[in-house]
């Protein structure tokens, strides 16, 4: 990609693996959520609601620094990743912290909506055939949420490939190491001449963007088809 | 075989019932909101009864004082919901073989292809419950069932759910699984029609307990039991259109096998109706009776005869599509030589309309 300078070309391909880790590592974690908010009753379940919704409404720059605080090389979570050798604070994987943490809301209530479409009555025959919990998840309850679980995963990517406010509060704006697609517009944005380079950047945005909601659509079109919910 | 004795509490509610279920078909009946589905689902062990203990066949499904508890999973239950419950991203073979997947519920293939050959599923095979008429989607539900190896049969109210017709569609396959199989079948209904066609036991359930549990015909023809079974005694429904208002009182309706002639009705023409023939107002002749004061003489055939314990007998007797009971004495059964296939006449002495509520829909 010629027309790219390395410095773009570098945030492109850091927005790219940190997108791909936050979305891998969010799926379990939100599907495994997802389902204990739409099918458990447990004390503390309004609170794990509230939590997980938490970064949707707080100001970006907020849920970066509280991030710093925890995950920070002084902070109490920070200090023992670093003590393993696997510290995050002002690195790539920092960003992906940052980014699972901030798309998890949206990837949650995918899933979770889907979990509630599913009838519960399907698990219970499912049950009288002879299927333990964890059979009649796999087979019954995953398959009827996977376009929840298609949909969840391209908004987690997508919101992840954009998040800037807390990536740069919790991680900085290094290029190479932290500066993010995001980052990288604003960082050209702040220098006089980087605008043609911020346009370039900020063209290759709106087409993953719009890449991934199209995908997402046909996608969970097909597997609805698949599945015969449409 | 089923024996169950429970006891649960709801809000407002007590269910405190215990009968037992043997070979055949076993009709729990009863008004909607006297337990039924509760007791079925307390066997399946989809819910937990608050006391009591179950078993099939010797083997315990729960004992609440022994503290027994066997997961539905594990108690080889068939259980048909009233809404089919197909899973709807499998197609109807996946379907029907999704207790394959379970080492202990695992039916063969020849077993497969004994169930579809009974419910008439092989043109089904590769479609998906959506692309399923109702009917066939209860099919689909029974020989999802049938296959998991089953060691007793629950159907909750397996035909609420579909019209007329479709009933119509589905009652013969149920009556080949009761003759066919030698599994027990627990039914749970709340109707005397399909009760009276398909049970060989009856129990009846009023407000949480049961009333009375016994033989069907008996059930069915025990004046006594009346009340609970409300104006509906044993009987069989026939469903015809108001074709004619005749002058001299008389409103003539078409039903499958032809005209039927009953005291005036007070509805448009074009009505449906469905009416009531009680079996002892049935009389049986060998040869079509001239000079009688009845005005319904059917040309019937003998479907099967049921023998009770006393001295009468239960006819089924097929008219066209409808089906007529006839409750007649044993000597009179063998004097005609009453045997299924056998074609005689029948007399009705009376016909009466029934309720708006017997036999699940449609006005009366």
């Amino acid at each position: 990609m010629s027309w790219l300078g390395p410095q773009e070309w570098e945030a492109v391909r850091l927005s790219l693996r940190v997108a791909a880790w936050a979305t891998l590592i969010s799926l379990p974690l939100g599907l495994l959520t997802a389902h204990a908010l739409a099918r458990w009753r447990f004390p503390g379940r309004q609170i794990l609601n509230g939590l997980v919704h938490l970064p949707l409404v707080l100001p970006p720059v907020v849920t970066g620094y509280l991030l710093l605080l925890a995950f920070g090389t002084q902070g109490p979570f920070g200090r023992v990743l670093e003590a393993m050798g696997a510290g995050v604070a002002f690195r790539w994987t920092g960003a992906v912290l940052a980014a699972a943490v901030m798309a998890f809301p949206l990837m949650v209530r995918a899933m979770r909506l889907s979990i509630e479409a599913v009838d519960p009555k399907l698990e219970q025959a499912a049950a009288t055939l002879g299927a333990s919990r964890v059979w009649i998840f796999l087979t019954i309850t995953l398959p009827l949420v996977l376009p929840g679980i298609v949909t969840g995963a391209i908004l987690t990517f997508a919101k992840a490939m954009g998040e800037f406010g807390a990536t740069i509060t919790f991680v900085s704006n290094i290029p190479g190491q932290t500066q993010t697609l995001p980052s990288a517009v604003y960082a050209f944005l702040q220098v006089p001449g980087g605008e043609g380079a911020a346009m370039r950047l900020v063209l290759i945005s709106i087409a993953v963007a719009m890449g991934a909601l199209a995908l997402s659509e046909v996608l969970a079109r097909r597997i609805a088809r698949r599945i015969g919910q449409a | 075989m089923l024996d169950i004795a429970v006891r649960h509490r709801f809000s407002g509610f007590n269910l405190d019932a215990a009968f037992t279920a043997p070979a055949g078909l076993t009709a729990l009946f009863g008004r909607s909101g006297s337990g039924k589905t509760t007791l079925v689902n307390a066997v399946a062990g989809l819910i937990r009864p608050d006391a009591g203990r179950a078993t099939v066949g010797g083997a315990t499904l729960f004992d609440t004082s022994a503290g027994t508890w066997q997961p539905p999973h594990r108690r080889q239950i068939g259980y048909v919901f009233q809404e089919g419950r197909l899973f709807p991203h499998l197609t109807v073979r996946q379907n029907l073989g999704y207790s394959r997947l379970f080492p202990s519920r695992k039916s063969d293939a020849a077993e497969f292809d004994r169930v579809v050959a009974l419910l008439g599923l092989g043109s089904l095979l590769e479609r998906r419950p959506g692309a399923l008429s109702g009917g066939e989607k209860q099919r689909v539900a029974v020989g999802r069932a049938l296959l998991s190896r089953p060691r007793l049969l629950l159907m909750d109210e397996p035909l609420a759910a579909l019209d007329d017709a479709r009933k119509a569609e589905i009652l013969p396959w149920i009556e080949r699984l009761r003759d066919e199989t030698d599994l027990p079948i627990l039914y749970v209904s709340h109707s005397v029609a399909e009760v009276a066609r398909l049970a060989t036991t009856v129990v009846l359930l009023e407000k949480g307990s049961v009333i009375r549990s016994g033989p069907a015909e008996e059930m069915l023809a025990e004046p006594a039991l009346a009340p609970a079974f409300g104006v509906r005694h044993a009987g069989a429904l026939v469903a015809g259109r108001v074709i004619a208002q005749h002058d001299d009182g008389i409103t003539e309706l078409a039903i499958a096998s032809g005209p039927l002639f009953l005291p005036r009705v007070d509805v448009p023409l074009g009505t449906e109706l469905r009416v009531r023939i009680a079996a002892q107002d049935v009389i049986l002749a060998s040869g079509r009776p001239e000079g009688l004061s009845a005005l319904n003489i059917l040309p019937v055939e003998v479907l099967a005869v049921r023998q009770g314990a006393g001295p009468g007998v239960m006819v089924q007797l097929g008219a066209g599509s409808d089906r007529l009971l006839a409750r007649i004495t044993r000597r009179s059964a063998e004097a005609l030589s009453l045997t299924p296939g056998t074609r005689c006449h029948a007399i009705v002495k009376s016909v009466s309309v029934a309720p708006a509520d017997i036999g699940g829909d449609g006005p009366a």
